[in-house]
Parts: C-alpha cells; sequence; structure tokens
C-alpha cells in the first residue's frame, strides 16, 4: 500500500495495491492506523484502483478505519471502486456511510 | 458444442493466512478449465476466499490443521468441498445470518456466508461441534455458445 499526504488539504491518501483478503488487511490495517495517527489529517481517501480481489475482510477494515479517522476528527472516503469491490461494499450497505470521492484528479 | 468436462481435484494445505491466495488461485486456475469470464472466476475466488478464511479463524482458530479442498468439473458445473476438522458450528443458522460474527472486536463483518451465497448457485454447511465443518458450493459456468447466441439475437433484432 503506497500513502501520500497533502499538507495543504491534510489530506491522506492510501492507494491499496495488494489483494486485500484476511492475511493483507493486518498490514493495512497497522500502516493505515500508524499514518493517520502521525499526519492528523482532516480528510483520508482510500484508493481501490489497483485492488485486483477482494472478499470480505476488506468490509471490515474500511468499517475499521473508519471508525479510527473519525476518532481523530478526520472523514474517510473511498474512490475507484472496481466492479468486485464495489458489489462487495454494497451487499454490506457500507456505501450508505462512506462517501466515495469523486472530485479529485488522481493522485 | 464443446466435449463435456469431467474432473477432479485434491487440494490439502496448513491453514496458514497466507495459503488463502494459494486457495483461490489454485481453484481458480481449476475453474478455468470450464472457460468461465472473468466475472464469474472472480465469484469463484471470492467464496474460495471467504470459505477457507472460516476454516483457519473459526474452525482452527488460528491454531495449526488441514484445510482440505476437493473441486469436481461436471458438465458446465463447479462443485466444490472446503472442509476443516476444527472446532464445528454449534447453530448454523444463526452463522449463515448476514452481519454475524463471534468475533466483532476483530474487524470481522460477518458476511463471509452471505457472499459464499450470492456469489454461488448454491451453497450448503454440514457441522460436527468438536469435528469439522464442511462447505459444498456449486457454480454453473454459462457455456460460451449460449452467449454468443444470445448477443446474435440481440443485434439482429436491432
Amino acid at each position: 500500500m503506497e500513502s501520500r499526504f497533502y499538507e495543504e488539504d491534510k489530506l491522506l491518501v492510501f492507494k491499496i495495491t495488494d489483494e486485500i483478503d484476511d492475511c493483507s488487511v493486518q498490514k493495512i490495517r497497522r500502516k493505515a492506523d500508524y499514518e493517520m495517527e502521525r499526519y492528523m489529517p482532516k480528510r483520508v481517501i482510500f484508493d481501490f484502483d489497483c485492488v485486483t480481489f477482494m472478499d470480505s475482510a476488506g468490509i471490515g477494515m474500511v468499517i475499521g478505519r473508519y471508525k479510527f479517522a473519525n476518532m481523530l476528527g478526520a472523514k474517510l472516503e473511498v474512490r475507484n471502486l472496481t466492479q468486485s469491490v464495489t458489489r462487495i461494499f454494497e451487499m454490506s450497505g457500507i456505501l450508505k456511510l462512506i462517501p466515495v470521492a469523486q472530485d479529485l484528479q488522481e493522485a | 458444442m464443446k466435449d463435456r468436462i469431467e474432473n477432479e481435484m485434491k487440494l490439502e494445505f496448513i491453514s496458514k493466512a497466507k495459503n488463502e491466495a494459494f486457495a483461490r488461485v489454485t481453484v481458480s486456475a481449476f475453474a478455468s478449465q470450464l472457460d468461465p469470464t472473468i466475472e464469474e472466476l472472480a465469484d469463484i475466488k471470492t467464496a474460495v476466499s471467504e470459505a477457507v478464511t472460516n476454516c483457519i479463524i473459526h474452525g482452527y482458530e488460528n491454531k495449526q490443521g488441514i484445510v482440505k479442498i476437493v473441486g469436481h468439473l461436471k458438465e458446465n458445473e463447479i462443485i466444490l468441498e472446503i472442509s476443516d476438522q476444527g472446532k464445528g458450528i454449534e447453530n448454523i443458522d444463526i452463522a449463515k445470518e448476514p452481519l454475524y460474527t463471534t468475533r466483532p472486536n476483530l474487524e470481522r463483518s460477518g458476511m463471509g456466508f452471505t457472499i459464499m451465497e450470492s456469489f454461488m448457485d448454491s451453497m450448503e454447511v454440514e457441522s460436527i461441534v468438536g469435528l469439522g465443518t464442511k462447505i459444498t458450493m456449486t457454480k454453473k459456468i454459462k457455456p460460451k455458445m449460449e452467449i454468443e447466441e444470445e448477443d446474435f439475437q440481440m443485434i439482429t433484432k436491432d
């Protein structure tokens, strides 16, 4: 997973580059929480453009990061959802809670 | 019409989280003999990932055990049996409910069975407490000839 912090916007973007399953979410979770605490962003975006596989572990991971971001006073969004990622998120209903970001160019 | 394939495979591996990717990629390579679409293959991979994760996390509770996958290809259908010899499920109906999880503190979504049920054509759970759990899933792969004919009809209608 790659991350980039935009100081002027207090925006932290995570670009997930691994397949998302029970095994890989542990790594993603650790890195995301560490960077959120480090930068204290106002806005956090998870980019799914490079995600070739995701199972239900992705749902728990995103909800967990959403709660953590809220706790730090940041808003969490997701973006570039692939077809299969969208299907799994829609099944869980989390897109009613977490907005899909569209107003940004490629980070 | 394509020849009907009859084939079978067995796969056994240690209940390590790293083997989740190994299992779904192997099953997807096996399933590709039926010439599935990318979407059909993604559905199978996701369902296998859910089933194998359940064996590792819930069946064996992260202790070492063996996860077994038996796959059959019959005509245009794939039949998968994924089993563990772990602790078993006390109440299958409750376990299958969407959002039900025994481990909410670990960020589990409780969507595993729901995803298996909706991504495959059928899913059955057999479990005996103390002995283990077996999931049997099937999925029919749409023959490509039919799809081409449908597309052709749609084109000629226009």
